[in-house]
């Protein structure tokens, strides 16, 4: 198959691509080629350009300097019309739906080209998302708002946008990111029919096994420079691991036993976490998992009773559950994560103003000093503490969300995809940290979509099914078989 | 489906209660020459406030109308009094608008000021240059055919009408059915995700703080035609009674949601209600407490309406 594609004609190549944002060199100097019919895999750390390299094709970013050749015809100035008509699609890192809008009239604004003063075939257009979004398995209502969509399911909407271009050149920056395994392998047999058709695929993204699994080539970047570009079936894990960060890492989950202590947090009739244990809740897209977990933070008040150390609570907002010692790191860090406006010290400090303050005044040394210890405990890249955390990479912007959890250091932690869109040297150093936690005595409910990350960190994993809690499974019963047949329902499982 | 039109919803139950209340207790209201008088009053606030809400859509505010409606009164007359036609006239005074609308729009949307600032710069600029073009005076010796358009106040008043009916439609199906229109929310529910899906937001920006001009143009020269003489300091105070009509009717400040429907209720509810309390016999002192909680009550219903609708959702999820 590899000599197929290196015989295939050149569809995109980019020279020399220099791009710089206010000091900061994200790209220098990158060249890229992409041929019809191959899946070429963009991997690097965060921070490192992939994102960036992906805008300046769309012409949704203009590079400094450099040439991007679309079927040998040299773009002069690319924007993201002339990218479109091109035959160029993407699926950004940062969703990009309009909230107001419906799911039909965010695919329908991707796909629609021509002048403003046509008509709006409002039937057309539902139709046309019905069976876009059909033809990637989904069944969401086209006439619900982007606003009232999870990230997996605004993910979903990205795709339909994408496919529905049929596009030539198609790019994917860490599609799979929110999604499970099971909306992964469709998104994956899709990607297979496509390459068959010819389409030209820039796969971006940290999960290494998806790569070596579905490339053809691989392209590492390192702090926007091009370090090598490889056929897929010429390297393996470590390879790619040491390429992208100069170092090795190993693979394995640092997971250690702890003593496991009192009942930190119980939810009557379902389940309960224990001091110094990590529960990890596994399910599919839109089993509840998350609603589970804004549910225990108040996000969504529920009027039910939890057991917090203990103690009967009603938890009726976060303020309240931050009081009862509850922690929450959201899915979504855009929304209620991170602050895009604020500065990474801003952030991380955030939620724990007294621990910085003097006198009632916050006190920016100790804030930047606070915010500067994670920044490297995370390798969190950026110039300095004192920059915008909208200006960050999108995995970098995922630990600063981290961080200004890791400081306030509540008896019960929720992480809600606490890894997602983050490289695989930082995903490591993670763990750590949330195994120190938990030796520390934090009871902690982590929820994940990569069952390898909850096999290989959890005491126990629940597994949810349509809102409700299927089963719950010891460490050593469950596995990737287990935790599926009970996620959809197969077997009875252990309850 | 049934959120979306809820404040709108809301809006018109609490405008039929009033009615309602007007058609027991204060028969008088109904005349034909009250209805007239409320009509003729509000409606350069309602020709306003469908520019007014295409703006606000896109995530932006322009309080600049107010003085782009003198200036454009003013600039009428005057051209009348010169000698030139009453259609010459009405096309200076939506060009005037035309003009101030698109510097604003320039500023905010390829200088990148913010709306705020832009037009609250513009609001003070026009209204000072004409208090010292003017020195105050008011503009009189206007020819005869100026006043009701050189008809009668009636026929004036059924043009008008019928012209607003005409303009309220084509907004709305415009908003509605329209690329343009939808490129109008798409701007202002997220201008990142518009630009990547190849829309102009900045030429949006643009059109629409232009069109707001005109249509302030436009308003100003039939308001001005309503008097013998044009007052140098007319449109004070327009760009808040405009606003809160919008914002009553619905449509979010930060933008992206809103609709033409819920402007013309806001503007009936908050053009009539005044009328409407001095006729059902409040006194005088009590009339703005009264107009303030009857507002506040039409947008807590609302309010409560979708908090519930969001609860019994998510009720469902219990653990
Ligand atoms: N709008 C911006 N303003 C300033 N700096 C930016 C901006 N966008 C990106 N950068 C910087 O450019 C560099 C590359 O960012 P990019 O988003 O391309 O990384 P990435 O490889 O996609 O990382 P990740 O895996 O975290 O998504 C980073 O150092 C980032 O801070
Ligand atoms: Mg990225």
């Amino acid at each position: 198959m590899g000599t197929q594609i290196e015989d295939s004609k050149i569809v995109l190549s980019l020279a020399d691509i220099q791009k710089s944002f206010a000091g900061v060199r994200a790209l220098r100097g990158v060249s890229f080629e992409l041929r019809a019919g191959e899946v070429h895999a963009l991997i690097g750390e965060n921070g490192a350009g992939k994102s960036t390299l992906a805008k300046v094709i769309t012409g949704d970013l203009l590079p400094d300097s450099g040439t991007v050749e679309v079927f040998g015809n040299s773009i002069a100035e690319n924007s993201p019309i002339v990218s479109r008509q091109l035959g160029i699609a993407a699926i950004y890192q940062q969703p990009s739906l309009f909230p107001d809008l419906t799911v039909s009239e965010n695919i329908a604004l991707a796909l629609e080209t021509g002048g403003g003063l046509r008509r709006v075939y409002w039937k057309a257009r539902n139709q046309r998302a019905k069976a876009l979004l059909e033809r990637i398995g989904s069944k969401l209502d086209p006439w619900r708002l982007a606003r009232t969509l999870s990230m997996a399911e605004q993910q979903i909407v990205e795709i339909a946008k994408a496919l529905g271009t049929d596009a030539r050149i198609l790019l994917m920056d860490e599609p799979t990111a929110v999604l499970t395994e099971r909306e992964a392998e469709h998104l994956f047999g899709l990607v297979r029919r496509l390459r068959e058709d010819g389409v030209a695929i820039v796969y971006i993204s940290h999960r290494l096994e998806e790569i070596l699994a579905s490339a053809d080539r691989i392209t590492v970047l390192r702090d926007g420079e091009r370090i090598a570009c490889r056929s897929a079936s010429d390297v393996d894990r470590p390879e790619l691991i040491q390429l992208m960060v100069g170092r090795s890492i190993g693979s394995v989950f640092p997971k250690r036993t702890v003593p496991i202590g009192d009942v930190a947090l119980e939810v009557p009739g379902a389940f309960s976490v224990r001091r110094g244990e990590i529960f990890g809740l596994a399910g599919l897209v839109g089993s509840g998992r998350t609603e589970l977990a804004r549910t225990l933070f108040g996000l969504t008040p529920s009027g039910s009773t939890i057991e917090v150390n203990g103690r009967p609570v009603r938890i009726d907002s976060p303020a309240q559950a931050i009081r009862e010692g509850l922690g929450y790191l959201p899915e979504d860090r855009r929304l209620h994560g991170v602050v895009l406006e604020m500065t990474i010290a801003e952030n991380v400090s955030l939620a724990s103003l007294a621990t910085v303050s003097r006198h009632g005044l916050i006190d920016t040394t100790a804030e930047e000093s606070l915010a500067a210890r994670y920044v490297s405990d995370l390798r969190i890249k950026a110039p300095s503490v004192n920059v915008p955390v909208g200006t960050l990479s999108g995995g970098n912007q995922q630990k600063v969300a981290l961080a200004r959890w890791l400081v306030t250091t509540p008896r019960v932690m929720i992480l809600d995809e606490p890894t997602q869109g983050v490289d695989v040297g930082s995903k490591a150093e993670i763990h750590e940290l949330i195994v120190q936690l938990a030796e520390q005595g934090m009871a902690i409910l982590l929820i994940s979509s990569e069952l390898p990350e909850l096999l290989g960190m959890s005491d126990r994993i629940g597994v949810m099914r349509g809102g409700t809690l299927a089963g719950i499974l010891n460490r050593d019963e469950a596995t990737q078989e287990s935790i599926m047949s009970l996620a959809f329902g197969h077997s009875t499982g252990a309850a | 489906m049934m959120h979306r039109f809820s404040r709108e919803l809301t809006l018109a139950v609490t405008i039929l209660l009033l009615m309602l209340a007007l058609a027991v207790f204060a028969h008088g209201y109904f005349s034909a020459e009250n209805m007239a008088d409320l009509f003729l009053e509000n409606m350069p606030v309602m020709i306003v406030a469908l520019g007014m809400t295409l703006t606000i859509l896109t995530g932006q505010i322009d309080i600049s109308v107010g003085s782009i409606f003198a200036v454009s009164s003013v600039v009428a007359a005057v051209a009348a009094r010169a000698g030139f036609s009453l259609l010459t006239s009405a096309l200076v005074a939506c060009c005037v608008g035309a003009l101030c609308g698109a510097l604003n729009g320039v500023l905010v949307a390829y200088v990148r000021v913010p709306s705020i600032v832009v037009t609250l710069a513009t609001m003070v600029a026009l209204r000072d240059a004409l208090r010292w073009l003017t020195q105050g005076a008011w503009i009189g010796n206007l020819p005869d055919h100026f006043q009701w358009l050189g008809t009668s106040q009636r026929s004036f008043t059924l043009a008008t009408l019928l012209l607003l009916v005409v303009l309220i439609a084509a907004s709305a199906l415009g908003l509605h059915n329209l690329r343009v229109g939808r490129a109008v929310y798409a701007t202002g529910s997220n201008a990142a995700a518009a630009h990547r899906v190849g829309i102009d937001t900045s030429r949006v920006t643009l059109a629409v703080f232009t069109l707001t001009g005109i249509l302030t143009g436009l308003a100003a020269m039939l308001n001005a035609t309503r008097f013998n003489q044009v007052p140098s300091n007319s449109g004070l105070g327009l760009e808040m009674k405009v606003i809160a009509a919008v914002v009553v009717g619905g449509t979010a400040i930060t933008g992206g949601s809103g609709s033409i429907a819920g402007t013309v209720l806001g503007v009936i509810l908050l053009g009539s209600i005044g009328t409407a309390l001095t006729f059902l016999g409040v006194s005088a002192y009590w009339e703005k407490a009264f107009e303030g909680a009857i507002i506040l009550g039409a947008l807590s219903l609302n309010v409560l309406a979708s908090y519930r609708a969001r609860h019994r959702k998510e009720a469902l999820l219990a653990v």
